[in-house]
């Protein structure tokens, strides 16, 4: 549409009602994410950040305003054309990570294959899983079900699984909020490395040292942005990485 | 639709939960396992009086003397003496499409060979008897038209009264003593059983009638006629005209009743399968109960596990899924549980209802409808109690079912 933005948010408000009040969580957000960037959406709870990521993510509608994803509006799409883009153009990563329980890392990672519109063989959608488990570390752990698997490991698998359809935006929602700190560092190396292949990552944090590895951070408060920067002094966590491993050796 | 891969999905998620799911399936196996052994042991008692009314014979037609009544006292069907030889006579004559006519007299009386003796039943009919309730001889002959002309004193006797005279004995040409008259044993039949109403068929010594009339019972009067009619098209027809024949020679004026009665073989074997039928039904809509049971187990477990696993339906949708896709993948679950169900059920009551008959001597009978229907309706019930949590799931937010703790 211009300039190469693969999201462009336009005006977009949404307004929750309960009962006879109307809350309003997002009011008048004007955005544009073009592709490449590395974006963290920060504020505290209750500022719209987490109402923004589902209307990005498109889980939701806005109340007004318009979403362009990727060249087209998906501001006014019916529930199963917003789960066709989420299938094909979005990868979704979560706080808790929100694998299936009981189900082995591969079959978690090919879930989206499972409602794309191609058609894959069997041992194709095995292959393109193990393929794209090897990229985020996990190679050999194709068959660990969740529960054999470390918080760092198991929020992999859940990159892997947003990253198997080659979506156009990565959405991380919190997604170091339950890892230790080191562990955090290992997914947000995972996420500058994809991000440096040309992958745009957008992230919700509320942590500023986590904000730091983002090239451009934007906080909202009370529904509106504050402020929107570019990160001057950026961390680079597959340096800070090195450097752990070089004091412990 | 992407139904493969979806039915994929289904199939792990029921594995993931072994003893749920089989449990679950439990519901339905019992019921279906129900309804084939029951409908199987009804059908099978049915089949075993269609049986026992087969044995009276092909397309016969009874006719019974009427009753009187002699000084306050009514002697019951037969004892009015009103059926002739004569009668009997003129249906073998004027009746179009018989093929066969026996006077019937019957009478008890005790019965003695050697130092044994026997209380026992004593039929006498004509020659064509034998055809007319299908009843071949096992060993010996039977009597002939030429007995029955003259008289004479032979007789053919049932499995169970050779028995309890003759033991082991061979008893074609010996002499029983009927009411101290020597009568020459030509033949014995073969077993048929009991009867419908539980009566030994076997405990019999059938006779030429006129012996019987002449040298056993005494009289001229019969019991009954049984006549049997070529074609089935034909025994409606055949017996209005019995009925117009006895009528007129009777001298029954039109507007009195007869004093015969007319019975013809479809009349009797409706009367007897209709409790069959009835059991049948009975049984059926009572195991039918315990599937409809079983089909609400399913519903059950079908919500429990759509609320238990909101959040992976958050997750599923999140990645991709129509709600139509979810529906689908649920309602797979509840199919499979109860068509699986079905089956295994179907195995378990062919396998009670064969038990039954070889270890309690139940007869019973699996008809390939019952099976398919059993089938279908199990399949029937998944769709029917899955389609509601499956409609739920469907309409699941994504949102909160992903917030869903």
């Amino acid at each position: 549409m211009n300039n190469g933005a693969i999201v462009s948010l336009i005006d977009v408000h949404k307004t929750y009602r309960t009962g006879e009040m109307e809350v309003p969580a997002v009011r008048g957000v004007s955005i544009e994410i073009k592709c490449g960037e590395f974006v963290a959406l920060m504020g505290a709870s209750g500022s719209g950040k987490s109402t923004l990521m589902n209307i990005l993510g498109c889980l939701d509608r806005p109340t007004t305003g318009h979403y362009i994803l990727d060249g087209a509006d998906v501001s006014h799409l019916d529930r199963d054309q917003l789960a066709d883009i989420r299938n094909r153009k979005i990868g979704f990563v979560f706080q808790n990570f929100n694998l299936l329980p009981r189900t082995s890392a591969r079959e978690n990672v090919e879930l989206p294959l499972i409602y794309s519109a191609q058609r894959l063989t069997h041992s194709e959608l095995r292959e393109r899983a193990d393929r794209v488990l090897a990229c985020v570390g996990l190679a050999g752990r194709e068959d660990h079900h969740p529960s054999q698997l470390s918080g760092g490991q198991q929020q992999r698998v859940a990159i892997a699984r947003a990253l198997i359809n080659e979506p156009e935006v990565l959405l991380a929602d919190e997604p170091t909020g339950n890892l230790d700190s080191r562990t955090s560092v290992e997914i947000m190396a995972i996420f500058q490395q994809l991000n440096e292949r040309g992958i745009t990552v957008v992230m919700v944090t509320h942590e500023p040292d986590i904000a730091a590895y983002a090239k451009r951070n934007v906080m909202m408060r009370d529904g509106v942005i504050l402020d929107d920067h570019v990160v001057s002094q950026r961390l680079e966590a597959a340096s800070q990485l090195e450097r752990q491993r070089a004091a412990t050796v | 639709m992407r139904v493969a891969p979806t039915f994929t999905v289904a199939l792990r998620a029921l594995r993931r939960n072994k003893l749920r799911s089989v449990l679950t399936a439990l519901g339905i196996i019992i019921g279906v396992g129900a309804v084939i052994a029951m409908v199987g042991i009804g059908n099978g008692a049915k089949a075993q009086v269609e049986a026992q009314i087969a044995s009276l014979g092909q397309n016969v037609i009874l006719i019974f003397s009427g009753s009187t009544t002699s000084s306050g006292i009514r002697t019951g069907w037969g004892g009015a003496g009103t059926l002739k030889i004569e009668d009997a006579e003129a249906i073998r004559r004027e009746v179009p499409g018989v093929i066969g006519v026996s006077e019937e007299v019957v009478s008890t009386t005790q019965v003695a060979a050697g130092n044994q003796n026997w209380f026992t039943r004593i039929y006498g009919e004509s020659a064509d008897y034998f055809d007319i309730r299908q009843w071949p001889l096992a060993e010996g002959a039977p009597f002939t038209s030429q007995d029955v002309r003259s008289a004479n004193k032979v007789c053919v006797i049932g499995r169970t009264t050779a028995t309890q005279i003759y033991g082991n004995e061979n008893p074609i040409g010996q002499i029983l003593r009927i009411k101290e008259v020597p009568f020459t044993i030509t033949g014995v039949l073969t077993p048929k059983g009991l009867s419908t109403q539980g009566v030994d068929q076997d405990d019999i010594v059938i006779m030429p009638y006129t012996s019987a009339m002449k040298r056993v019972i005494g009289g001229t009067n019969l019991r009954n006629i049984n006549v049997q009619i070529a074609d089935p098209q034909q025994l409606e027809a055949a017996q209005q005209q019995i009925v117009a024949l006895l009528r007129q020679r009777h001298n029954i004026r039109p507007g009195r009743d007869d004093d015969f009665t007319v019975r013809n073989q479809q009349e009797i074997a409706q009367a007897a399968t209709a409790t069959s039928r009835v059991m049948t039904l009975l049984l059926g809509a009572i195991a039918g109960v315990s599937l409809l049971v079983g089909g609400i187990g399913i519903m059950n477990i079908m919500l429990v596990s759509v609320t238990e696993r909101t959040r992976e339906i958050g997750v599923r949708m999140a990645v991709g899924a129509r709600g139509n896709d979810i529906l689908t993948q649920f309602l797979i679950e509840a199919v499979t549980l109860s068509s699986v169900g079905g089956v295994i059920g179907i195995v378990c009551g062919v396998g009670a209802s064969k038990l039954l008959s070889v270890y309690a001597n139940w007869p019973t009978l699996i008809s390939l409808s019952s099976v398919a229907i059993a089938f279908l309706f199990s399949a029937a019930v998944g769709i029917f109690f899955g389609f509601y949590p499956a409609r739920k799931a469907a309409a699941l937010d994504p949102i909160e079912a992903l917030r869903y703790e």
